[in-house]
């Protein structure tokens, strides 16, 4: 019975993780769509939400929560600025090596990360919230219940926040003509101008959309985390593997990619050790890498078909 | 004639280079300029010549260190075997990195290997028994006290690079992987094994990275998972020193890696900016991207012209 | 004698086929036109034919061997080399340099594999840009350059694609020269072209692609004749 119970905890600490992954993801995954680059940056932008959250929250006592209406916004704007003045310059760049635009996402990137570092020192910060240790348990609701499952505050609120984020997301894209002017640039650009969009503005929004996404959830990990200069890295890395999961630049994919991945490094906690779940990590990528090319999305399509 | 004449002066320059009676700290800095360019040197191989952008050479020169430093801890047997040793361990390590890497193209490419880096730094982080984990490994006995003997090796190193890079850029092997750089179907469609051929350039250039982490353990004493795998500091920095120096050039990288180690130097020297070097790096990094996207070596033409012009306007 | 059999190929795109049960065969020495509207499957099949795809059913036979299935770069070493539509140069290589790496393929060394770029650059009219740097030629030289590296592999079948499109009158003379040098030279010829004075003059026969089917195979003659060609060109003529 222990052993189902520490199985079933481990499963939905796994999805609540993989829907904050889901939301990580998603942003990479548009501007990759979109741009065809990968942001190096994805996760130093996070990192930058967060202090900002974290700032807001020391000085004026504003919820994390609440402070997303502030860091994505002015993430947004950071986004569209490194676009316009940096990243899309060198699009036009002739140069022996190809992979320019990347190299210079890891250059924004260290830049970001050490102003932090020197900034806030590289102390681990932590906010502390009132709610921060509030948990529900099962049985208080079904004493009869065969198992004990327990779900903390932040990290259910976190996850239904990210969830609700990400259908926004889903459904601006479905729905709104700038979603699909966005899709249609992704799906072929040549294509897209020759139908009258603004393909370069596309560029631009989407790029500031991507990284409001991920300042968004960088504000929504704060109550469940703890947050450092260095941390971007990290997240860089998860969000490009989800990216790998999910089938290059698909939604849909990225969404299913966070799960599995949040799904995979609780299991491998629990069941490896601590110090294994990056590593969990990585095996799920190169199991996807050498398995299954296409990511979910290849496999959600072969379903269509049939 | 003076054009010939020039790679014997260079060298005999680098012999005479410890004799001139220079200081410790002067013969540390000549030594990880000269092991700056054999990493240099290997990389640009792979990402300049074959246009395969490895973020994960950290990987390569990890494993060659603690090849050196395992033989050492474990074997009780000198870290010297190492540097032969490394040569098999890299090139088992490098075919595994490239059967999962090379199937992908161009920028994820680049971010698997960079993930191979990572990986490999938390498997030596938490193999404990085995790397010793964060503790790292320590070499006891120092062969030698000076630094002449470590000065030597690594520019015998640096030459028998050199001499590679030159023999394979002007062969079959040099044209197939420039051939695959600028158009991999085209290369594919010339009769050309574009797999087989980005393997033996990873491979190459792996294994002469594995040899510089192989020299490094023998030289610096110490190692541990997150200085020789890591990610800022060994695999971006290589592909700065190629950036800077210039890709695809044969000085590119000999070049880049005396402004990136005196740089680091410098920045580093100075308390107050210290803290801030990766600042530094990454502004650099932007602004030769920019720039002088081929680099000092690659885009001289474009600094001299910048300089010519200044001079007629007064 | 059929040196290229093409066996009941078809090849899908998600639920679509881009080919559909195409047969036909290319015999050793002629020049065969491949012709149809655009969309009819004409660069998928020399895709199929080159490796770079895989037939979704049917086979290839190159030489009585079966090569579907082979990599590109192993059905070249066979004896097949292609032109690409949107050329594909070595950008930053000079020509000469382009036609060596090709030529790396059949030489022992780099003087064999130099003296045998150097023979082909001379072939094709191209000696005297050996040392541009093969991304400032102008369009038609770069056309003559994908056909000169292919030639430096020393294929026993030639595809090439689109090699006409966007040529001026004299260079389309130039170039049906040197097919028909090349095809002097004993190397077999299947060509993809839009330019229908082109391959109604240099074609010993032509097959007719619509919507991935064949709907026509026989000598420029008959396909001049033929009322379902006819029906699918002016088919596209209204559309367009």
């Amino acid at each position: 019975m222990i052993k189902l119970e520490i199985f079933l905890q481990t499963l939905i600490q796994g999805l609540l993780l993989g829907g904050l992954y889901s939301l990580i993801g998603v942003g990479m995954t548009i501007i990759m769509g979109v741009m065809k680059i990968i942001n190096l940056a994805h996760g130093e932008l996070m990192m930058v939400a967060m202090y900002i959250a974290y700032v807001l929250f020391t000085a004026f006592q504003i919820d994390p929560y609440f402070s997303i209406l502030i860091a994505a916004p002015v993430l947004f704007f950071l986004g569209i600025a490194l676009q316009k003045y940096l990243i899309n310059p060198v699009l036009r760049v002739e140069a022996i090596i190809p992979e320019n635009q990347v190299i210079l996402t890891v250059g924004i990137g260290m830049v970001l990360a050490n102003l932090a570092t020197i900034i806030f020192q590289s102390d681990y910060r932590q906010t502390p919230l009132s709610y921060a240790s509030k948990t529900w348990y099962l049985q208080d609701y079904w004493k009869s219940s065969p198992v004990d499952l327990s779900i903390t505050a932040p990290w259910l609120v976190t996850f239904l926040v990210a969830v609700l984020i990400t259908l926004g997301l889903w459904f601006f894209l479905a729905r709104t003509d700038m979603g699909k002017s966005i899709r249609a640039t992704a799906q072929d650009s040549e294509a897209a101008m020759i139908m009258g969009v603004n393909v370069d503005r596309m560029r631009v929004i989407t790029f500031g959309l991507g990284s409001a996404l991920v300042g968004a959830a960088g504000c929504l990990f704060i109550p469940i985390y703890y947050i450092y200069p260095d941390i971007g890295g990290q997240f860089t890395l998860i969000s490009f593997v989800i990216t790998i999961l999910g089938g290059l630049g698909s939604t849909v994919g990225a969404i299913l990619g966070g799960l599995v991945l949040g799904l995979f490094e609780s299991l491998t906690a629990t069941y490896v050790g601590m110090g294994w779940a990056p590593v969990g990590r990585f095996a799920i990528f190169v199991a996807a890498l050498v398995f299954l090319p296409g990511g979910m999305a290849s496999l959600l399509k072969s379903k269509r078909m049939k | 004639m003076m054009k010939n004449a020039f790679p014997y002066i260079g060298l005999g320059a680098l012999l005479l280079f410890p004799l001139l009676g220079f200081s410790s700290y002067l013969m540390h800095i000549a030594i990880l300029v000269i092991m700056w360019s054999v990493i240099g040197m290997a990389w640009n191989l792979l990402g300049g010549y074959c246009g395969q952008v490895s973020f994960g050479h950290a990987a390569f020169f990890g494993v060659g260190a603690y090849t050196a430093g395992m033989l050492y801890s474990k074997l009780g047997l000198s870290a010297w075997w190492g540097i032969p040793a490394s040569i098999v361990v890299v090139t088992l390590v490098a075919l595994v990195i490239g059967y999962i890497c090379l199937r992908l193209r161009g920028p994820f490419f680049a971010l698997a290997t960079l993930s191979m880096g990572v990986i490999l730094r938390i498997t030596a982080e938490n193999l404990v028994k085995i790397t010793g984990g964060d503790i790292g490994i320590m070499i006891r006995e120092r062969t030698w006290v000076e630094k002449i003997w470590y000065y030597y090796i690594i520019l015998a190193l640096a030459v028998m690079t050199f001499l590679v890079v030159k023999q394979v850029v002007g062969s079959k092997l040099g044209y197939y992987f420039v051939a695959i750089r600028e158009d991999q179907d085209a290369a594919e469609s010339l009769g050309i094994d574009t797999t087989y051929y980005k393997t033996v350039a990873l491979c190459l250039s792996g294994v002469i990275t594995g040899l510089a982490g192989a020299f490094y353990t023998n030289y610096m004493g110490y190692i541990d998972p997150k200085v020789v795998f890591a990610l800022h500091d060994i695999s971006i920095i290589t592909i700065m020193v190629v950036m800077v120096g210039g890709a695809a050039t044969f000085s590119g990288p000999v070049v880049g890696a005396v402004i990136m180690v005196l740089l680091a130097e410098m920045i580093r020297s100075i308390p107050k900016l210290g803290a801030a070097h990766h600042t530094f790096f990454g502004l650099l990094l932007i602004v030769i991207i920019i720039f002088l996207p081929n680099g000092i070596v690659g885009d001289f033409e474009k600094i001299r012209k910048l300089f010519r012009t200044r001079q007629e306007q007064p | 004698m059929s040196l290229l059999e093409v066996c009941a190929i078809s090849r899908f795109f998600g639920g679509l086929a881009a080919l559909k049960d195409v047969s036909f065969e290319v015999r050793k020495g002629e020049i065969l036109g491949l012709i149809g509207p655009n969309g009819a499957g004409k660069t998928t099949l020399f895709n199929v034919v080159n490796g770079f795809y895989r037939p979704s059913q049917g086979e290839v036979r190159f030489q009585g061997g079966r090569i579907s299935g082979l990599k590109p770069h192993q059905i070249c070493k066979r004896g097949m080399a292609r032109t690409f539509q949107v050329v594909k140069p070595l950008q930053r290589m000079s020509v000469l340099d382009n036609v060596i790496a090709s030529a790396f393929l059949r030489a022992g060394n780099k003087q064999q594999a130099a003296e045998a770029a150097l023979e082909i650059l001379a072939f094709t009219g191209l000696q005297q840009d050996r040392d541009v740097i093969s991304k400032s030629l102008p369009l038609g030289k770069r056309k003559r350059l994908e056909i000169a590296r292919a030639l430096a592999t020393k294929p026993e079948l030639l595809l090439l694609d689109e090699s006409f499109a966007g040529l001026n009158p004299s260079e389309i003379e130039a170039l049906i020269s040197i097919i028909r040098d090349i095809r002097e030279r004993g190397i077999t010829i299947m060509i993809i072209e839009h330019h229908m004075r082109v391959i109604m003059s240099i074609s010993d026969r032509i097959v007719v692609l619509n919507y991935g089917q064949k709907i026509a195979e026989g000598t420029p003659l008959e396909i001049g004749r033929d009322p379902l060609v006819i029906e699918a060109y002016l088919g596209e003529a209204q559309h367009a």
